[in-house]
């Protein structure tokens, strides 16, 4: 298994408990007194759970096992994935912190890291999709 | 890989970029003018092309190519329902992802459930045979 993969797993597996930790939160509100910005966590819960967590992994398992490109360059271009890996996890974590924060307390430099937040993560999605579309051939 | 393993998973790499370029919009949108009506638009669109156009999709296509094939190998089984289940798939994703953004009240969504629904039958068609105890 290269370290990218292992990378992108071993993130993936924090990512579900932190969501579902979020999640217990979540239904917590009705029952406990919880600080307020937990109202704001919904989005963060549905995009930890489905871009940390399933996304992730996929992209971990799919850079891993997918065909190789050549024998010597088997995966693509590693510092890609390397790019996907970094802007995915960079972007998601901004987002997670800043969108709660911008819910409660807008301010323009909320509002710039979210919009910086949104691009990091589309261009995670992009670069790993151009990355692996050359893996994906028939026989 | 099979040819429409191919398809289902270039087509679900598709729907990711289509899926993110969305959510990244409708962010921006949230973040600089606080304003969500155009942001709902999208919404629907985006949930259906990341959740049944990427993942629903990408899995099959992985599952077509790796479950157990049948003749020493040779053969995936009744392949037809496979294929089935792309087109079905995809016009379902396509009908119940932009309806909304067409304008349709719930006809062009509902069909486009409905064929989304008929693709997963006809995948479990295909793979029901191929779900089976081999030597490894």
């Amino acid at each position: 298994m290269p370290p990218l993969t292992r990378w992108f797993i071993k993130s993936a597996l924090v990512y579900l408990t932190v969501s579902l930790l979020v999640g217990v939160a979540l239904t917590a509100r009705g029952a406990v007194r919880l600080p307020t910005v937990v109202d704001a966590l919904m989005p963060v819960y549905l995009h930890l759970f489905m871009i940390g967590w399933v996304t992730q992994m996929i992209f971990g398992v799919a850079y891993w096992m997918f065909p190789r490109v050549s024998k010597e360059n088997p995966r693509g271009w590693e510092g890609l994935a390397l790019v996907t890996y970094v802007t995915l996890n960079v972007g998601l974590i901004a987002r997670a912190v800043v969108e709660p924060i911008l819910a409660l307390r807008p301010a323009p430099v909320w509002a710039v890291t979210l919009v910086l937040s949104a691009v990091l993560q589309w261009i995670g999605a992009l670069v790993f999709a151009a990355n692996t579309w050359r893996r994906v051939r028939a026989r | 890989m099979p040819r429409l393993s191919c398809c289902f998973i270039r087509a679900s790499l598709a729907y990711l970029v289509a899926g993110f370029t969305l959510g990244a919009l409708m962010l921006t949108l949230k973040a600089v003018v606080r304003y969500e009506g155009v942001g709902l638009l999208m919404m629907t669109p985006h949930v259906e092309f990341l959740l049944i156009g990427w993942t629903v999709q990408l899995t099959m296509g992985v599952a077509f190519w790796i479950l157990p094939r049948f003749e020493g190998g040779t053969s995936r089984g009744a392949v037809g329902y496979a294929w089935l289940a792309f087109v079905l798939l995809n016009a379902g994703v396509i009908l119940a992802g932009l309806g909304p953004v067409l304008g349709d009240a719930g006809f062009i969504r509902r069909s486009g459930r409905a064929a989304e629904a008929g693709a997963a039958f006809a995948f479990g068609l295909h793979a029901w045979r191929r779900i089976r105890r081999t030597s490894f």
